[in-house]
């Protein structure tokens, strides 16, 4: 039985088991690779997605909890996303890339609910997720930078 | 077209260090770049494999090495980009395929700005000087008359310029110059190398667009997951796969018999049981579903907390002399106001880059091509043609991005499985590692046990040094039985320590590897920079000398030791470093209550380091405050990828000295994913201060790894500066503080 989702203002009609995480629902039916594998347990945060505007680590939810939702991933925009995505070019942050995707929806969440977060509200937000290639001085530089940006405007 | 045809490419690159042949091909990772277009094409200009100008001016440079976080797609094309007077926004990278006309890309060692920074120079020189000749053609006046200035060439006579893409068909008729002919910029006029530039990938990096290994799709392509025994080299004795083939998506169970490399070559595959599916996750849950009965082998006795007892026995007896050793330490202890003796410990390790080991295979006939996030592309198509009988020319293998490597994406034996399995189904397969597959069956970063011991004189200079090694060998993954650590092992940082004593004596220890053991970010150089920083620091301290002055007087007098490399030992480079590091980190200032500093050096990849951590302990929570690091790497390509690479080390010495251990036992590795095998996290992660001493008339040498050796002593320093304990055995988070 097909059933609609909704991904960056796009509508899908999928057939999938109503079990099978959102993460391999959004790569391998719906074939959007954005966002990233990195633990299928919930602890590293490289899957995270915005559902209905709230942080969702995408391995550890299943399809069904996404069905009459909006759901936001790296391939989509909001105003904050895309501060955030000039930012972190201008602090060049990403090493390898691959936890990025992740790190900026979970910052675009951060930012959502926080205009000007301290240190340690970055700390607090950005702790679930994880960059081997130990990019989170920047990440932290990078926000503060857009919150900085986004105050101005 | 154009004479550019007949120029035999073989001996022009040849010439220029990368033995090479053929045309150019390529594959595209990133999203919006152009198609590579081939040489036959009259709207670009290509003078040699690395280099295609086009028409609007648009220059597509090669990337022979992978990108694995290290930035080496834009530190490469920069060096093409200003020996070709190029304007930097006209340049777009492409990803080389795995083919020897290359030149070597195996990418570790941190090596690729090391050994391919001249020729690629070169070849950016050698473009600029066609350019220049076919501008002194058009307006017919010498060469000698003519510059490049950031993508046109100026007639220096009358001010006149012409564009880049403007001079390809004439460019593209002109002679390439001999190799004798080329000049290369001075250091002076530099244009990119040395400076900042971001890397080109950014755009890709945040949009979600970056082609990972994990990103492959082609039509009608299936899922693999693959059980493996969870003790090395164990084999499938009988299987039951009924509840997996009811799982929705599940379309079939295969059995895959272990590849055995041929000995001193390649990387193998374990073998296991592969489910087949239409997405990943089915394959996953098919996996859990299988229920498999194991002939465990061998390696099924061992015990990983009971092998380092029993290397700690061993290196406490005399070990195998190991050659470069000087003196008589025997008679230096004899002699000694006093010898102090340590034992020192590092866990086996594993790299878990955030992207698993996967790769895509088609096998069609007598042909393969393959999509993987690989270091080592050369090895990855050699094994091919081994294993599959396929004539090496029809292989291909497409470098997608790296989601890290750290070394383990040096083995393509993730590779070798995706291969097999397309073979068996006739169709192109993913084969995807969970993260639990990854933690349990990688190529282990060795443990290793050290005993050291040490003898100060009365004016407490240390007389004499003697260390025993016991480390599972790399070499064992090649050749069974390798049962000692091997000489390039004992050259990181061992063989090679910064320190002038007049006697030293190494011992090499037996370890035998009951593991796949590999190579991880920095390597060896884990082992030695922790237990020599350690070791230093402790008689620093019996001493009752200052940590910092005690690490410059073991440094000694100026002095260049010539190694069998290009790049000898400059103690003077070395103290450089170590001074500036104590000086940007204000090393003697008195610190907070529950505070404390300590000191690192290492000499790794031919580059010097000194890094300085300040840590608090309160109520037994150790808390990483500060990180100040010095790099001396020669030449600078790219300053803040410099920067990037060495804050990020920082954080993979935090991650490895905190929490980094692996334990096995009855054979099998006990940890999981990231819940038990944790990571630097952004609450523990200091404020870190990185600056580069300059040595632009020096080579380039490495900066992937060099800061990673020095974080572990650092901070251990720092502890027993804080509170007085000494930590003499990794990983950290099993330390208790409070007693």
């Amino acid at each position: 039985m097909k059933t609609n989702l909704s991904i960056n203002g796009k509508r899908y009609q999928i057939d999938a088991p109503e079990e099978m995480p959102l993460l391999w629902l959004i790569r391998d039916v719906v074939g959007m690779t954005g966002t990233k594998f990195g633990c299928g347990v919930g602890q590293c945060g490289a899957c995270s997605i915005l559902v209905d505007g709230t942080l969702i680590k995408s391995c550890s939810m299943p399809f069904s909890f996404g069905i009459g939702k909006e759901i936001t991933t790296i391939e989509g925009t909001t105003a904050n996303l895309q501060i955030l995505r000039e930012s972190w070019q201008e602090c060049n942050v990403p090493q390898c890339g691959y936890c990025q995707s992740g790190q900026l929806i979970a910052a675009t969440f951060l930012l959502e609910n926080n205009a000007n977060p301290t240190d340690e509200d970055i700390d607090n937000a950005m702790s679930g997720n994880i960059c081997r290639c130990g990019t989170y001085t920047r990440i932290r530089k990078a926000i503060h930078m857009a919150a900085a940006i986004k105050n101005q405007g | 077209m154009s004479t550019i045809q007949k120029i035999n490419r073989r001996d022009f690159v040849k010439l220029f260090g990368l033995t090479s042949t053929g045309i150019i091909i390529g594959c595209n990772i990133s999203s919006d770049r152009k198609e590579f277009i081939p040489t036959s094409d009259e709207n670009s200009f290509s003078p040699n494999l690395f280099i295609q100008i086009h028409k609007n001016g648009n220059i597509t440079l090669m990337a022979s090495r992978s990108e694995m976080g290290q930035g080496i797609r834009t530190s490469l094309a920069s060096a093409i980009a200003d020996e070709m007077e190029a304007d930097w926004k006209y340049i777009a990278v492409k990803q080389a395929i795995g083919h020897e006309k290359y030149g070597n890309q195996n990418t570790d060692g941190s090596r690729s700005v090391r050994t391919i920074l001249e020729p690629m120079r070169k070849m950016g020189a050698t473009a600029k000087m066609m350019l220049i000749a076919a501008a002194a053609q058009k307006w017919n006046i010498a060469a000698s008359d003519c510059k490049a200035d950031n993508h046109f060439i100026i007639n220096q006579k009358t001010s006149e310029k012409i564009f880049f893409g403007d001079l390809i068909d004439v460019a593209s008729k002109m002679p390439i110059p001999n190799e004798n002919m080329v000049v290369l910029k001075k250091v002076k006029d530099f244009k990119y190398i040395g400076k900042t530039l971001k890397s080109v990938d950014l755009k890709d990096f945040t949009h979600g667009t970056a082609k990972y290994g994990m990103d492959i799709r082609i039509p009608n392509m299936k899922f693999a997951a693959i059980a493996r025994c969870p003790v090395t080299f164990g084999t499938v004795k009988s299987f039951n796969s009924s509840d997996a083939e009811k799982i929705s998506g599940v379309e079939k169970v295969i059995r895959l018999d272990r590849m055995i490399p041929p000995v001193g070559q390649f990387f193998g595959a374990l073998g296991g049981i592969a489910i087949i599916a239409n997405n990943s996750w089915a394959a996953f849950q098919g996996k859990l579903s299988l229920e498999i009965e194991w002939d465990y082998g061998e390696n099924h006795s061992f015990d990983s907390e009971k092998f380092s007892e029993i290397l700690t026995q061993r290196v406490h007896e005399t070990g195998k002399l190991v050659p470069g050793s000087r003196g008589n330490v025997a008679k230096a202890f004899t002699d000694a106001k006093q010898t102090i003796e340590a034992t020192y410990q590092v866990p086996f390790l594993v790299h878990t880059p955030m992207e698993v080991p996967n790769a895509t295979a088609w096998f069609q006939g007598n042909k393969v091509e393959v999509w993987a996030p690989v270091q080592d592309p050369q090895t990855a198509r050699a094994e091919i043609a081994h294993f599959f009988e396929i004539p090496i020319e029809n292989i291909t293998v497409n470098v997608t991005f790296l989601g890290g490597g750290f070394g383990r994406k040096s083995k393509s034996d993730f590779v070798v499985e995706a291969v097999a399995l397309s073979k068996k189904i006739d169709a192109p397969v993913q084969v995807v590692w969970t993260r639990e597959d990854d933690v349990k069956h990688s190529f282990y970063h060795a443990t290793s046990v050290q005993y050291l011991k040490g003898s100060i004189d009365k004016n407490g200079l240390v007389t004499g040094w003697l260390q025993r090694v016991a480390l599972p060998s790399i070499v064992s993954s090649f050749k069974p039985l390798s049962d000692y650590a091997s000489g390039f092992e004992l050259n990181q940082g061992f063989t090679n320590n910064p320190y002038d004593i007049q006697n030293f004596r190494l011992e090499n220890v037996k370890a035998e590897a009951h593991l796949r053991i590999g190579w991880m970010r920095s390597v060896v150089h884990i082992h030695s920079g922790f237990a020599n920083n350690s070791f230093v620091d402790e008689l620093a301290f019996e001493a009752k000398k200052n940590p910092l002055d005690f690490q410059l007087a073991l440094i000694g007098k100026n002095r260049i030791i010539e190694g069998k490399s290009d790049y000898p030992f400059n103690s003077k480079r070395m103290k450089k470093v170590l001074e500036n590091t104590a000086k940007i980190s204000d090393f003697n200032r008195k610190r907070p209550e529950n505070h404390g500093i300590g000191i690192a050096i290492h000499y790794s990849f031919y580059s010097y380091v000194a890094t300085a951590v300040e840590v608090s302990v309160i109520n037994g929570n150790i808390q990483i405050k500060e990180v100040w690091t010095t790099i001396d790497c020669g030449l600078v390509l790219n300053k803040d990828n410099v920067i990037n690479q060495l804050e990020g080390a920082a954080i993979f010495g935090i991650s490895l000295a905190l929490f980094g251990k692996i334990t096995v036992k009855e054979g099998a590795v006990e940890q999981h994913n990231f819940f038990d095998y944790q990571m630097t996290r952004m609450k523990d992660t200091p404020k870190i201060t990185v600056d580069i001493i300059e040595a632009m008339n020096q080579p380039a040498t490495g900066v992937g790894e060099p800061g990673v050796p020095v974080m572990a002593p650092a901070i251990c320093n720092a502890i027993f500066n804080a509170t007085g304990k000494r930590i003499r055995t990794l990983p950290l988070f099993e330390v208790d503080f409070e007693i």
